[in-house]
């Protein structure tokens, strides 16, 4: 038999508490005027159906990957990778694949309307801060829940410094990436000691710090009204239509995204990454090693923030208006999330999770006020199904001959 | 006569009340290896940990003297300056990095002994380049030697129990230390296999690095050891080659006292 009884039973009895536990709000309802109750038994019906065959699906995935797992153990054999890795390897496959997405990426624009490329930005952006994000995160697992705060650091230095000083977008974006990567190591240095929870209560708390001061502080940033009319990024001063304007911003972005992918390969194949992922994996083994702690998390924040602050930038420069509303802790979360489900410390993980967090919403608005229900539905179910994300982690492989240098 | 290597001076260390070392002295001389015994709970990792820096002892004096350079006062030194100075050392429960291949846990050994920062990763000039193909054939040079070139890719959680030991011991290594700390090699190993660490061990001494070792298999203590130093309750008890240490009333009372009674 395909399950066994033992398993039906206890999805039975899942089912029957969840029957009982939902009893109260999704059976009986009272109608206080008519002073009479409604037994509405149809909806006890689907509880009962719905939670059995959730449990018996969660139930019958866990044991055979159980069984999976045993097998593998007892055979030695090498574990199956997926599709997406075989492909991700192979150069015969990646190289075509790579080709196509970019021919598609690049004729986005004369393909879609310009409300879709307007999507498909906002989308660009969110894989640049996953990204962003994973290097501190996803490599140097340093659990920063308040990422949100260089992103509007980032904004508020284009929004501010233009307002004041009329400086154009292209000075801005080294600029604000630069005061993002600044306030990381400002947040980086008190938070040296703490690691896990305490490091992702406090990091939370900086971020609505900023928030905060952004809200109120009104002779500074205008407070809640926010800041209006920021110009678009110029195009070597020519004057640019709004669909001209939204196509430039969108292979501005293609651009950043690949600069930002070679960008953080490199740096995950390097001294400086090794020692992220080794200050991940056991921070007293890896200071025993003669890694500096503290040079190595500061340079994981600044790093980090950079990102953030670049795409603040753009954020700024494609809405033209910004305000506080903008950068709450909703935001962090979202960031997070991408992080999470494309599979820590994966580029292609992290960028699989952006545009699945990020599109998904925008396409499931058919199902309208049922939209972030799925949405949630979704990353729940994946934390259950695949909990190391999309893609697992895969180390750079060496290979030697027997004897590599006998002179 | 030559100053030792390592010179440690009624050093203590205390946590709250608790004194887990009291008033210990003991030395290494280069070229040498060196035992410390106890039984569990006597301070033994608290002195490792004491020395490499992770606890910074409340009292006494820790000195190294590294051959043709200026004396260091190793007292409150953070972990990585410890081993930037050259001393190196194993964990008694493992800590190696697992999720990174056996190779690149051998390459975070060479951390210290390497320079390229953020603009070295991004770019990767020449002098990068050849920093990293270096890094990589020092680190493949010393997994040969503690005999695991033949899993370099693995995953270092994916080892068996012995080679992760020797993983450990490689990775210290590749520090380059002329004193070499190991907190319990043997742990858990069977006869073959701590019998081939007793060949690894008397190998690196050979290459030139001082060992200090604590362990438990009385045997390979025995066989490897030049001196041998006693700790019980937090305090030296005795100190001495094999021979005098184990002819010594008060270590067998404290430590070999059970077998006997036995
Ligand atoms: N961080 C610590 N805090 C409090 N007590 C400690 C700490 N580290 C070690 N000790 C105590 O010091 C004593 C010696 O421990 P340890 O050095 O691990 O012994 P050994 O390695 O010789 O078996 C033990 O009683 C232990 O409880
Ligand atoms: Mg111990």
């Amino acid at each position: 038999m395909l399950i066994p009884w033992q398993e039906l039973k206890r999805s039975l009895l899942v089912s029957l508490w969840f029957v009982f536990l939902t009893f109260p709000i999704m059976v009986i309802k009272v109608d206080p005027i008519e002073r009479v109750v409604q037994w509405r038994w149809d909806n006890m019906v689907f509880v009962a159906i719905g939670s059995f065959v959730v449990s018996l699906l969660v139930r019958v995935w866990f044991t055979q990957k159980e069984r999976r797992r045993e097998r593998l153990a007892r055979s030695e054999a090498i574990e199956r990778e997926s599709l997406l890795q075989i492909i991700l390897r192979e150069p015969r496959y990646l190289y075509p694949l790579a080709a196509a997405v970019m021919v598609f990426a690049l004729s986005f624009p004369f393909l879609f309307s310009t409300y879709q490329t307007n999507i498909m930005i906002t989308a660009l952006m969110y894989v640049m801060l996953g990204l962003g994000l994973n290097i501190v995160v996803g490599i140097a697992g340093l659990l920063d829940l308040g990422y949100v705060a260089f992103y509007a650091v980032g904004a508020y230095s284009y929004a501010l410094l233009n307002l004041h000083f009329g400086l154009g977008f292209w000075t801005l974006l080294p600029v604000g990436a630069l005061l993002a990567a600044t306030f990381g190591v400002i947040l980086g240095f008190p938070v040296l000691r703490l690691r896990g929870d305490y490091l992702a209560i406090v990091t939370l708390g900086f971020g609505e710090i900023i928030r905060l001061i952004l809200e109120n502080w009104n002779a500074f940033s205008q407070g809640p009204s926010g800041i209006a009319n920021i110009p678009r990024p110029g195009f070597f001063g020519m004057a640019l239509s709004l669909d001209q304007a939204i196509s430039y911003l969108y292979y501005l972005m293609i651009g950043l995204v690949l600069i930002t992918i070679f960008v953080v390969n490199r740096l995950q194949d390097s001294r400086l990454g090794r020692a992220w992922i080794a200050l991940r994996e056991d921070e007293i083994a890896c200071q025993a090693m003669g890694i500096d702690k503290t040079k190595t998390k500061l340079t994981a924040f600044a790093l980090g923030a950079t990102w953030a602050g670049l795409v603040g930038v753009i954020f700024a420069a494609k809405t033209t208006f910004i305000n506080p509303a903008s950068f709450t802790f909703l935001e962090s979360a979202i960031i997070l999330s991408i992080v999470v489900l494309g599979g820590m410390g994966s580029i292609i993980g992290v960028i699989m999770g952006a545009f699945i967090l990020i599109l998904l919403p925008e396409y499931l608005r058919g199902l309208s006020e049922y939209r972030m229900l799925a949405f949630g539905a979704i990353l729940v179910g994946m934390m259950i199904f695949r909990p190391q994300g999309f893609i697992s982690t895969v180390r750079r492989t060496y290979h030697f001959e027997k004897k590599p240098n006998d002179e | 006569m030559t100053r030792p290597i390592l010179q440690v001076n009624r050093l203590s260390m205390e946590f709250g009340g608790i004194r887990a070392m009291n008033q210990l002295d003991l030395d290494v001389n280069a070229g040498e290896i060196v035992a410390l015994i106890g039984p569990n709970g006597a301070g033994k990792t608290t002195f490792f940990n004491c020395v490499t820096g992770i606890y910074d002892p409340t009292g006494g004096d820790i000195l190294l003297n590294p051959h043709g350079r200026k004396s260091v006062r190793l007292n409150g030194l953070k972990p990585n300056k410890v081993t930037e100075q050259g001393l190196a050392r194993t964990f008694q429960n493992i800590r190696l990095f697992s999720n990174m291949t056996v190779l690149e846990n051998v390459m975070i050994g060479r951390h210290c002994r390497t320079s390229s920062f953020i603009v070295g990763a991004i770019f990767r000039p020449l002098s990068t380049r050849r920093e990293e193909r270096e890094t990589v054939e020092r680190s493949y040079e010393i997994l040969e030697k503690v005999g695991l070139a033949g899993q370099v890719n693995e995953f270092a959680k994916n080892l068996p129990y012995g080679a992760q030991r020797r993983l450990e011991i490689g990775r210290a290594l590749a520090t380059e230390p002329f004193l070499l700390l190991l907190d319990e090699p043997a742990a858990g190993m069977n006869p073959q296999e701590t019998s081939e660490l007793d060949t690894l061990i008397t190998r690196i001494r050979d290459e030139g690095h001082a060992i200090l070792l604590i362990e438990h298999d009385m045997k390979l203590v025995m066989s490897l050891s030049d001196r041998i130093f006693v700790m019980d309750y937090g305090r030296k008890i005795a100190d001495g080659t094999p021979e005098q240490v184990s002819s010594n009333p008060d270590v067998i009372k404290a430590y070999l006292g059970e077998d006997i009674d036995a």
